[in-house]
């Protein structure tokens, strides 16, 4: 093998598309085109509870340009109802969805008729002259108020909106909790997010009838999934539906599952028998993408007499719109909260419950980071409410009630299976290099002089790379397992073939390192491809920081497989034992070091002149390995987040002046892509503490469907995120392990970011338990606890 | 341009005015500066004359959205769009700028103060067209100040003031104080500047100056801010601008 000091494995190589990109070369799906391409417009609901009386389409097929409205009769023809089932949640109620609403809406921007013109602006205009009669229904959108028993139950035939409920507890809890010597309590509410991908969700369907093809093109993160998903609900053979996912900008879990939408355009092209182009716009996707979050949660954490942490408790109410998302469901996030708040820490006794309700508002989905963001704002503030108890330093009382390295892997009070994580590793890479303790002494100064900051630290543990047993009992179709197969082409070069997929991530080019490494080439040699449900190996696909995890195995088992066959075909050639030679940098060596021949000769010798190698010597060129994660459920991956916040208090603004993030990233493929994963889902989950929210009235209407009302965060908000990685060399005898990052930046930034700012305000006597913690609703908890209570 | 892609508004002609050339340019006239309704914030921003006579609106510009919406956008469009939180607009009558418009029946001026009479309208009737802004020269003598506070650099204002005050030590002497993004124009507050006129800037006159604002002020509500939460705002730039002027 190749030592580790010359490997690709560990090198801040740039992305080789990096340029494509930068330069506006990206090949997105609208970038596509077909002959006899027509375009989509979607009508959709204005209201978010109503019933659909009639619909008038005439006017509309009078418009230029307007080829076919569709209608839902017409989309049910072709393609079948779907439910989200999932086996580990039997009970959960999960009422049959359409492609295109049948009578009734159950959100805002729930589609309701298609309109098919020669243009998108065709079709626009022409979806303006579609008549249709509506009832209005009252909407339920709170979580509280849906969770009651007195409001209406939102879909016919249910006697209740709750979609689930659920209780993880130890038998003691009760008793712990009465014997403990203090219990401190906060009430939380977690506003709704989106994820927001620069490119919106994009699909060009073209049906072809002669031979009976679905060929798909979409921006979306699961093609061999998908492929099975437009197969069962349109009644074709999953063969002849081929999904292709080219470049896609931004997934974050939006593009995880499947939408009515885009069942609904597969439908059209059926219908038509023609390609049809859709794209949401930026207004759609405020209305359509899956949301996340929305959860209220009441939580306790009991410390004994010695102030060691006896017990967490909490009890969530996790509002998901009016479905479970198809096809895996929504719940998973009301479950990480329940089974990993306090996972970092030592304790005994433990409940969560759960509710999960319906209400009038478009779907919850699986958002980057899914649920973790929450058990770890829970988790660490009410640590940091503790440690204020015991009058001990945040900082101190982490360390001292850390799980430590020794008792893992175990079980958590919460049931969940944790695996080694670099706890405290993670907490002083932190801690000494925002060198937090002089931060201390300088936040201590300026308070002399009125000036508020406050420091902030998060500790989160994440679940990341669910294995196939869970996707197994859910009966789920959905791959644990991923694929790569390696092609060696004349002049040298391995293509490479992923069933993960690209979306920003660089997980692709990862994977190249990976190759390049195990083979003993440059990472410049390996071409990756991904996304294309019949070209690449079936698998999986990225989501829950799997990519990197599953692609490296999948691409070392692969590369050694290749790596075989070429020492052999070399030995072979060079009648010499295939043992005695090495590959390094691209050449083929004898383990002295002595040069052979470059691997570009042997390829060419095993392509073009086959008449040079022994008669028996039948080289193999290319390998395929697939490879699912059969030991572990999950693996437990952790890191910790730090903010320094300065708080006006005149005003509620709060200026993040500084934050840091340290992982335990296990093997690292690629620190500067690594890096910036963590950096970008830092700026994401700090978007989500201090900005982002989707607002709606009580009728359910959004009221911030624009980029100018949703607000991101921009480059002038954000300071440079300092990563303090925490990272294990690679040793070149195995596979490399590396643990995905891919949602740790989002995971702990809110927690940081909340407890920088009560700690900030913790002199005026305030403290704040919501998010995004916006500037009013900040000035609003130092009003209350300014003015003299009443009486 | 949102408007049309939204679908708010589907006008039946739209008409390009890009290439009249009267429209643009700005101009170091005698008794005041010319600039033509369509010149770009660009333009103004990299203007020497701008910057040395109309030193309000060369300091307003950095806080106008992002470099890629002033290399667009226009200071006719910004007046007659008549974003209650803009910062041209509220400058300009600060500044006393005159508004001069063109119609059917020839041209027309208007005090930049009597131009905004609503949200998102303006004294410009349909037919008419904004033609250029007339800025009188800024005197000596004179600090300016502009500030805002908005959620993330760039966006619109939460609420912002744009203003003068004489140059005269430690005492507030005739201040001219325009607020905007609280109300749906902007809004010359004659009852905070009745307040500070001629006073040194102690406490209480700062309090009282917080106080009369209520007179001058009728913020709105909206999802970005609460109206009682604009008043606040603009009670705190208030006291922060005009303490930072006069250390000035
Ligand atoms: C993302 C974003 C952020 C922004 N942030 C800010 C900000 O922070 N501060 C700020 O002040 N502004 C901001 N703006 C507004 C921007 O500065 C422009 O003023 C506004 O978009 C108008 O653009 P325009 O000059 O191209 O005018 P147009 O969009 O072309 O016109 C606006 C309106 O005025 C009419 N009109 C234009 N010119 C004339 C004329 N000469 N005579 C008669 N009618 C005319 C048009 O018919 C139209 O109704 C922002 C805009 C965007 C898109």
């Amino acid at each position: 093998m190749t030592s580790s000091a010359e490997s690709p494995i560990g090198a801040s190589l740039p992305r080789s598309r990096a340029a494509r990109f930068v330069t506006g070369k990206g090949r997105y799906t609208d970038d596509f085109t077909a002959p006899r391409m027509l375009f989509a417009a979607f009508i959709r609901s204005p209201y978010a509870h109503a019933r659909i009386l009639h619909i008038d389409a005439s006017a509309a097929m009078e418009r230029p340009g307007a080829r076919r409205v569709l209608t839902a009769k017409d989309i049910a023809a072709v393609c079948k109802p779907y439910r989200a089932v999932n086996n580990i949640f039997p009970t959960m109620n999960s009422p049959l969805q359409h492609a295109v609403a049948i009578e009734k809406v159950h959100y805002q921007g729930e589609p309701v008729a298609i309109v098919i013109a020669d243009t998108r602006a065709q079709a626009e205009d022409a979806a303006e002259h579609v008549q249709i009669d509506w009832e209005p229904l009252p909407a339920v959108t709170d979580a509280e108020a849906a969770a009651s028993s007195k409001t209406p139950v939102i879909h016919e035939g249910f006697d209740t909106n709750l979609c689930f409920q659920t209780k993880i507890e130890t038998p003691d809890i009760d008793k712990c909790l009465q014997e403990a010597a203090a219990i401190i309590e906060e009430s939380f509410i977690f506003g709704r997010h989106t994820g927001v991908p620069l490119e919106m969700r994009t699909i060009l369907a073209n049906y072809d009838a002669s031979d009976g093809i679905l060929t798909v093109t979409q921006s979306h993160q699961v093609p061999h999934e998908l492929q099975g998903i437009y197969a069962r609900q349109l009644g074709l053979a999953e063969s002849k539906v081929h999904v292709i996912c080219p470049d896609v900008g931004g997934a974050f879990g939006i593009k995880l599952q499947a939408y009515n939408d885009e069942i609904a355009i597969c439908a059209a092209a059926v219908i038509l028998q023609r390609p049809v182009k859709y794209q949401v716009d930026r207004l759609e996707a405020f209305i359509s993408d899956v949301q996340a979050r929305d959860h209220h949660v009441k939580a306790k954490i009991a410390l004994d007499a010695n102030n060691d942490i006896l017990a967490f408790a909490v009890e969530d109410i996790f509002a998901i719109g009016p479905y479970p998302q198809f096809p895996r469901s929504s719940l998973q996030e009301g479950f990480h909260v329940i089974q990993l708040t306090g996972a970092p820490y030592r304790f005994r006794d433990y409940r969560g419950v759960l509710q999960v309700v319906f209400q009038n508002k478009v779907n919850a989905g699986l958002y980057r980071a899914v649920g973790q963001p929450i058990s770890c704002a829970l988790t660490e503030r009410m640590i940091d409410m503790a440690a204020r108890h015991a009058g001990r330093d945040p900082i101190d009382f982490r360390r001292e009630h850390y799980r430590r390295e020794a008792e893992f892997p175990c079980k958590s009070p919460s049931n969940v299976a944790l695996t080694k994580m670099a706890l405290l590793q993670c907490h002083d890479a932190v801690v000494d290099g925002m060198q937090i303790r002089a931060l201390r002494k300088e936040q201590a100064a300026l308070r002399e002089r009125g000036i508020l900051r406050g420091i902030g630290i998060a500790t989160f543990v994440e679940l990341v790379n669910p294995g196939p047993n869970y996707y197994t009992n859910a009966g789920l179709a959905v791959s644990a397992q991923d694929a790569c197969t390696l092609r060696l082409e004349p002049g040298g070069t391995v293509r490479c073939r992923v069933s993960l997929s690209e979306f920003g991530q660089g997980t692709d080019f990862s994977i190249g390192q990976v190759v390049a490494a195990t083979l003993g080439i440059t990472a410049s040699a390996v071409e990756v491809e991904c996304g294309d449900s019949w070209t690449a190996p079936f698998g999986g696909g990225s989501w829950a920081s799997r990519g990197i995890m599953m692609g490296s195995e999948a691409g070392w088992r692969a590369a050694r497989t290749l790596r075989e066959s070429i020492l052999k075909t070399a030995g072979q050639l060079l009648q010499c034992p295939a043992e005695s030679l090495d590959i390094r940098a691209g050449e083929i060596v004898e383990v002295s070091g002595r040069a052979r021949m470059s691997v570009a000769e042997l390829a060419n010798i095993a392509h073009y002149r086959q008449g040079l190698l022994p008669k028996d010597c039948q080289p193999e060129l290319t390998a395929t390995s697939h490879y699912s994660p059969r030991d572990l459920d999950y693996v437990s991956s952790a890191g910790v987040q730090s903010s320094y916040v300065e708080v006006d208090a005149e005003t509620g603004f709060v200026r993040l002046l500084r934050h840091g993030v340290s992982h335990d990233s296990g093997n690292v493929i690629n620190p500067l892509l690594l890096a910036e994963q963590l950096r970008g889902g830092a700026v994401q989950g700090i978007g989500s503490a201090l900005y982002e929210e989707c607002l709606y009235d009580e009728d359910g209407q959004l009221l911030n469907g624009t980029l100018a009302d949703y607000l991101v965060p921009m480059a002038a908000e954000i300071p440079d995120i300092e990563i303090y990685d925490v990272a294990t060399p690679w040793q070149p005898t195995g596979a490399p392990k590396p643990k995905g990052v891919g949602e740790a930046g989002v995971a702990g930034a809110s927690a940081a970011i909340l407890n920088a700012i009560n700690d900030a305000i913790y002199p005026l006597g305030a403290s704040i338990a919501q998010i995004p913690c916006t500037p009013e609703r900040l000035l609003d908890v130092i009003d209350r606890a300014r003015k003299p209570p009443a009486g | 341009m949102p408007m049309l892609n939204m679908r708010v508004s589907s006008p039946a002609a739209l008409i390009d005015i890009n290439r009249i050339e009267t429209l643009r340019g700005i101009e170091d006239r005698p008794d005041c500066v010319r600039v033509g309704a369509m010149t770009r914030y660009v333009e103004l921003q990299e203007s020497a004359v701008i910057r040395a006579h109309v030193p309000l609106l060369a300091m307003a510009l950095p806080l106008v959205a992002h470099v890629a919406i002033r290399n667009r956008g226009t200071i006719g469009g910004s007046l007659c769009l008549s974003d209650p939180a803009a910062e041209t607009p509220a400058c300009c009558v600060a500044a006393q700028a005159q508004i001069v418009l063109a119609g059917p029946s020839g041209c027309r001026t208007v005090a930049a103060e009597d131009f905004a009479i609503g949200l998102y309208e303006t004294e410009r009737q349909p037919d008419e067209i904004l033609v250029e802004v007339l800025f009188p020269k800024a005197v000596s003598g004179r600090i300016f100040f502009v500030d805002e506070f908005s959620r993330r650099k760039g966006d619109f204002a939460i609420v912002g003031l744009a203003g003068s005050i004489r140059d005269k030590g430690s005492t507030v002497n005739d201040p001219r104080l325009v607020f905007f993004g609280s109300d749906n124009r902007p809004i010359l507050a004659h009852a905070a500047a009745a307040a500070i006129d001629g006073r040194p800037w102690s406490d209480a006159v700062r309090q009282a100056a917080s106080e009369s604002l209520d007179d001058d002020l009728d913020p709105m509500d909206s999802i970005h801010a609460s109206a009682n939460y604009r008043r606040r705002l603009a009670k705190v730039l208030l006291s922060r601008v005009i303490t930072r002027a006069l250390a000035s």
